[in-house]
């Protein structure tokens, strides 16, 4: 796991102290909301409806116990006692108070931790596969390369100031755990044609208002042009970019505007005018950070086995199916500690709980712990011979819901109980989804069935990539909620498509077990939800959900 | 009817205009009617409030009703969280909001 120098130490002490300033003079009146309020997001300090919120960066998802047990700290301390994952694997508080707010920085720095850069129009925390560095599937560890970026893009002054946020995900797999494809720049790890690993590089996705698919704009990028290539892309939606409407600065509405070929075109233009004055590639400080991030001490010659006796548990066996996934290393399984229990809200994790994730990380995971943008937490390195005790102590915490990527693992955005940007609520149809689901045997049966909601077009919930996503909309001051189908956040990307008219909150659940009711009737033999609506098209769909 | 509302400067609590103050019960809050403008200038100059905004709303004899549940949700808390608004012991709370 990466750890600060003294560079970063330096970089993040001073930013508190300048926060601590910037606050004592709004407080004191020497600045009005409208000149504090760019700064307070530039630190990661929102104002919601009910209070300040702290969003705070969990860089590609990685955290350490000291860090998580801070996270516990700060949630029983300066919040309610509970804290919120984001679907960009970040956490956030609600219910700060701002005259708190750079005592809670100062903390989060003791463990090297920081809320740069997770709000306004900034490069925002690097996203990476959760699975990273433990994946049986990974061609290569993106997280050096996800650190390097973060540490380029931090503060960078060319790109403080950009027409609207920009978001990048890496991934080294080809199985896209981390939506990458809806990220402004997609960065995939792949092999060259001599056999050294570079990048795919994708451009111009995105959710909100106006969802877009990122283009693929170069098959192969050598990995030592990494920097100055997305120099080049960003140098050309800085000079292009729609800073006239912020519902067009995008950069992926730039690259639907002039087409995928010609902002290909520019950016490749731009770049070999770059070329000539390259930076020489920072090597020494990505070998510095790759060492970093070198395997744990894996102990060797384990059994690649489960107890079979502790695996007759039937409740530990549910687990097992949908929890723990395939390690590189025999012996280690990855284990996802899901966030969705019953009548639970998506996300949300207690003091409690995050202190004793932080006991389960150092005692049963060489002390790692992953956020993911599905709003879950990984523990990627478990021995398979301590998954029982493992699920024992989670059970025990209310941690162990079997339900990783079926029907009642549900993404979802705050919605209007916590956002002042939400025109309805989000999260209690989510909690009513997964009630109507919540008996075991259906939702196994149902399979892979991902299910996606926001309460905004700003789309936090991810509803354009769901197989089935809700929108949530104000329809003359009342809650309305919208239901799309066909979507995907994985390496078969899609958009979702609208079904019609919406619905209240009772009826988009309805219709929703209208939807899976007509799944169920057309799938074939093994076929997930999202295989039979692209086999059979839209139709028998909305002809179930409206008859 | 008009009511003030906005969050406090230091706690970000959402706080409704009584007449003289700012309270955080909406209960208290009181019908300024065309002459809000003037008092939201008054009082963010002195910081007693912050992101101020004039709202509508219904008398009933519980009280002013936000119009819009997005103010509902504001006066009263999360409606996910009931343990955590401003009623925490009253199980009907939650119906007023919607």
């Amino acid at each position: 796991m990466y750890k600060y120098d003294r560079f970063d130490q330096e970089i993040v002490d001073a930013r508190v102290d300048e926060f601590r300033d910037q606050t004592r003079r709004r407080i004191a009146g020497e600045l009005s909301e409208d000149q504090f309020k760019p700064l307070r997001l530039k630190n990661g300090l929102y104002l919601q409806l009910h209070a300040y919120m702290l969003r705070v960066a969990v860089p590609y998802g990685m955290m350490s116990g000291r860090q998580l047990r801070m996270l516990g700290h700060i949630a029983r301390t300066y919040s309610r006692d509970y804290g919120h994952f984001t679907t960009r694997q970040n956490m956030q508080f609600h219910w700060i108070k701002l005259e708190q707010a750079p005592d809670i920085l100062a903390e989060l720095a003791t463990v090297e931790m920081h809320a740069i850069q997770t709000s306004g129009e900034s490069i925002r925390n690097i996203s990476s596969d959760h699975f990273a560095g433990a994946a049986a599937d990974e061609i290569a560890d993106p997280r050096p390369w996800a650190e390097l970026i973060r540490q380029w893009t931090t503060f960078h002054p060319e790109f403080s100031y950009f027409p609207r946020k920009f978001k990048i995900a890496l991934t080294a797999s080809d199985n896209d755990r981390v939506a990458a494809l809806s990220h402004d720049i997609a960065l995939k790890l792949v092999p060259g044609p001599d056999g050294e690993i570079g990048f795919c590089v994708h451009v111009g996705g995105g959710m909100g208002r106006t969802p877009f698919i990122a283009k693929l704009v170069r098959p192969y990028l050598p990995p030592q042009h990494l920097l100055s290539y997305i120099a080049a892309i960003m140098r050309v939606w800085n000079r292009y970019g729609r800073r006239d409407n912020i519902h067009k600065a995008r950069i992926k509405i730039l690259v639907h505007d002039l087409g995928a070929e010609e902002f290909t075109r520019q950016v490749e233009e731009e770049w070999q005018l770059m070329l000539p004055t390259e930076p020489p590639f920072p090597q020494a400080e990505l070998d510095r950070i790759a060492v970093q991030f070198a395997p744990p001490p894996f102990e060797t010659g384990l059994a690649d086995t489960i107890d079979p006796a502790a695996a007759a548990d039937p409740a530990f066996a549910r687990w097992l199916t949908h929890n723990v996934h395939a390690h590189r290393q025999p012996g280690y399984a990855i284990v996802t500690v899901s966030l969705k229990p019953p009548g639970g809200i998506p996300g949300d994790i207690t003091a409690d709980q995050l202190e004793l994730l932080a006991d389960l990380a150092e005692r049963y995971a060489f002390d790692e712990l992953r956020s993911t943008h599905a709003q879950n937490v990984v523990l990627p390195h478990v021995r398979k011979a301590d998954l029982h005790a493992l699920w024992q102590a989670l059970d025990a915490a209310g941690l162990a819901t079997a339900n990783v990527d079926l029907v009642s693992d549900i993404i979802v955005c705050p919605g209007l109980d916590y956002c002042s940007l939400a025109n309805a609520r989000s999260i209690p149809v989510a909690q009513k989804i997964a009630d109507r689901f919540a008996d075991y045997d259906r939702q196994k049966d149902l399979g892979e069935l991902k299910i996606k909601i926001s309460g905004c077009i700003n789309a936090c919930g991810h509803h354009h990539v769901g197989h089935i996503g809700i929108l949530g909309v104000d329809r003359k001051g009342t809650e309305n909620y919208q239901l799309l189908l066909g979507g995907s956040g994985a390496e078969d990307a899609a958009l979702a498509k609208i079904t019609g008219p919406g619905f209240d909150e009772d009826g988009v659940v309805d219709a929703v077990e209208r939807t899976i009711e007509r799944y169920r009737q057309l799938r074939t033999e093994g076929e997930r939800f999202l295989d039979t609506y692209r086999r059979v098209g839209f139709e028998p769909f909305k002809e179930a959900i409206y008859g | 009817m008009k009511l003030l509302t906005g969050n406090d400067l230091k706690s970000g609590a959402v706080t409704w205009w009584t007449g003289q103050d700012w309270s955080l019960h909406v209960e208290d809050a009181v019908d300024v009617g065309e002459h809000g403008e003037p008092i939201l200038a008054r009082e963010e100059a002195l910081r007693r409030v912050n992101t101020p905004a004039i709202i509508d709303a219904v008398a009933t004899p519980d009280g002013p009703r936000p119009a819009h549940i997005k103010h509902r949700i504001r006066a009263l808390g999360p409606t996910v969280r009931p343990d955590l608004t401003l009623k925490p012991a009253d199980p009907d709370a939650g119906g007023w909001v919607i």
